[in-house]
């Protein structure tokens, strides 16, 4: 008990203390920021419209654009006249032992905030929240998860789909072959040519999958929902004032409404590669988040 | 930096509720044996074939056994795979090939993995064997054609069992990469060692003591392979040549 209400009484005073400017470089992050006047910043190189690369081989994406948010939030805190961002490119294999090994200090893709990564690093305020859904051939009679009995499934290596779709398998005894791509580009040449009959992935990156496709009108996102999950950025663990500042920065972008502009750029209008609209509307969870910003995972 | 360590991760029940993450891991390991035992019985056959080939007198053979060494020697092993695996099926006749693709993916996986490890193994194997028979003093071969033994009987009796027995140890190096090489095969989403260790890393956020395991276990069948390779050396080694007594 003592232990406890000694931890509340120093979390309140180092929170207190934190307002003050004079002490804002507590935190490694913050101070190796300072010090070197420049941030690493982890991006993917495929999660469509997240953060992937255009055509030029610049890293755009909505993602990215609420992390360049962040980073703005970091730079004016810091009273830094300029700040140099480096750019990384990440994997899902990758992207926990980069940020914990101290190459990368903040993460904005399309990584999901759960209570298992939460043991090995931290996450800033939700930025997305999707459902993970199905993508199939238009005609191909794929409709939902019961269709997929003793086919070929396709999903990306190290994702939460791939986690429920081997547990599905394995409860309700379905006999699909579950194929783990590498990543979402190689899942998506898996079902083009047809060595699976459907890829099951976050829904908004299905979207973004189909608008890299050849022939966009041939695949449709079917299914029901079998999961949400909150994406947020990656920071490193115990560095509660780096976490505060992100926090706060993506907040203040949620709340005046500049989130919701990014998110129209990106998901409601044409977007590049192929100058493709996923025309996802905002959804009601997502609203929630933009209005009362939170780090909750829904695992 | 604040990494949380716990070795208990291998016995926990995995992600798909059948299994520990030690079950994943020895299924792994079983995929990587099998499959590089597998590539390197076609890897010998296919090299000893070749390195002979290049050294015999037929022009047109020579020549083709040196444009396959040189053909799966210079390309790197991940865009052979690719090769292998996404684009062969494609050019097949669309029938057959969607059948093919229908398949069981982790036959395909294997059959593309060991075929692809086998050919770029037996091109360095090729050019092991051939070293081999360069390296027998010429008058070998003039004797054996000059006591009335035909070409093919020569090498046969006389060349190539001194061939065979002088590379064994440059032949144990390949071995040991074939192994280390089947990592690469986790690329087109076969189960193996490396690929298991990937995916205990996704699914409980412990990378260190995944990569930890995986190397412990490569160390092991490496190892294990050296100690019975040198054993090998020793029973068939020519007395007066590298490795004899």
């Amino acid at each position: 008990m003592n232990r406890f209400a000694f931890a509340a009484a120093f979390a309140t005073a180092l929170s207190a203390v934190s307002t003050l400017p004079a002490h804002a470089q507590e935190s490694a992050t913050l101070k190796k920021i300072k010090d070197t006047a420049s941030i690493t910043l982890g991006h993917r190189e495929s999660s469509i419209p997240f953060s992937y690369y255009d055509d030029k081989q610049q890293v755009i994406g909505y993602s990215h654009e609420l992390m360049l948010k962040a980073v703005e939030g970091i730079k004016a805190e810091l009273k830094l006249a300029k700040i140099d961002t480096k750019l990384m490119p990440v994997t899902s294999a990758n992207r926990i032992t980069l940020i914990q090994n101290g190459t990368v200090d903040i993460e904005c893709g399309s990584t999901t905030n759960n209570t298992e990564r939460q043991k090995q690093v931290a996450f800033s305020n939700s930025i997305f929240i999707i459902g993970t859904k199905l993508m199939a051939k238009k005609g191909a009679g794929i409709n939902d998860f019961a269709d997929l009995a003793g086919k070929n499934v396709v999903t990306t290596a190290g994702t939460t789909s791939e986690r429920l779709i081997r547990k599905m398998n394995e409860d309700k005894q379905m006999k699909m072959n579950v194929i783990s791509a590498k990543d979402h580009g190689e899942a998506f040449l898996t079902l083009e040519t047809g060595r699976a009959i459907a890829f099951m992935m976050d829904d908004a990156l299905l979207y973004g999958e189909i608008a890299k496709a050849k022939k966009a009108s041939d695949w449709i996102v079917t299914g029901t929902a079998q999961s949400k999950e909150a994406y947020g950025c990656m920071l490193r663990k115990d560095d509660p004032e780096f976490k505060k500042l992100v926090d706060a920065s993506l907040a203040k972008a949620m709340t005046s409404g500049d989130a919701e502009k990014i998110y129209a750029k990106w998901f409601m209008n044409p977007i590049p590669p192929k100058g493709l609209n996923l025309n996802m509307a905002l959804s009601d969870e997502m609203k929630t988040a933009y209005k009362a910003p939170n780090d909750k995972a829904f695992e | 930096m604040g990494y949380q360590w716990n070795w208990g991760v291998f016995l926990s029940p995995s992600a798909s509720g059948d299994d520990t993450y030690l079950g994943w891991m020895f299924a792994g390991f079983k995929m990587t044996i099998a499959l590089s035992l597998t590539a390197w019985v076609l890897a010998l056959m296919l090299g000893a074939l070749v390195g002979v080939l290049r050294t015999v007198p037929n022009k047109t053979l020579a020549g083709l056994a040196t444009a396959y060494v040189e053909m799966f020697r210079n390309v790197p092993l991940l865009v052979q795979l690719f090769i292998w695996y996404f684009v062969l099926p494609e050019l097949l006749p669309t029938s057959i090939g969607d059948a093919y693709k229908q398949s069981h993916p982790v036959m395909q996986q294997f059959l593309a993995s060991m075929i692809c490890l086998g050919l770029f193994t037996s091109a360095r194997v090729a050019e092991q064997v051939r070293a081999g028979i360069n390296s027998l003093p010429k008058g070998q071969k003039n004797a054996g054609l000059a006591l009335g033994f035909t070409l093919p009987q020569t090498y046969r009796h006389v060349m190539l069992p001194m061939a065979f027995r002088l590379v064994v140890p440059p032949l144990t190096s390949e071995f040991l990469n074939i192994f280390k090489n089947s990592a690469v095969c986790s690329t087109i989403g076969l189960l193996e060692l490396a690929a298991q260790g990937r995916q205990l890393v996704d699914y409980t956020a412990q990378p260190y003591e995944s990569f930890i395991a995986v190397t412990l276990s490569y160390v092991l069948i490496n190892v294990t392979v050296m100690t019975l390779m040198h054993k090998f050396e020793r029973r068939i080694a020519v007395p007066g040549y590298i490795g004899g007594k």
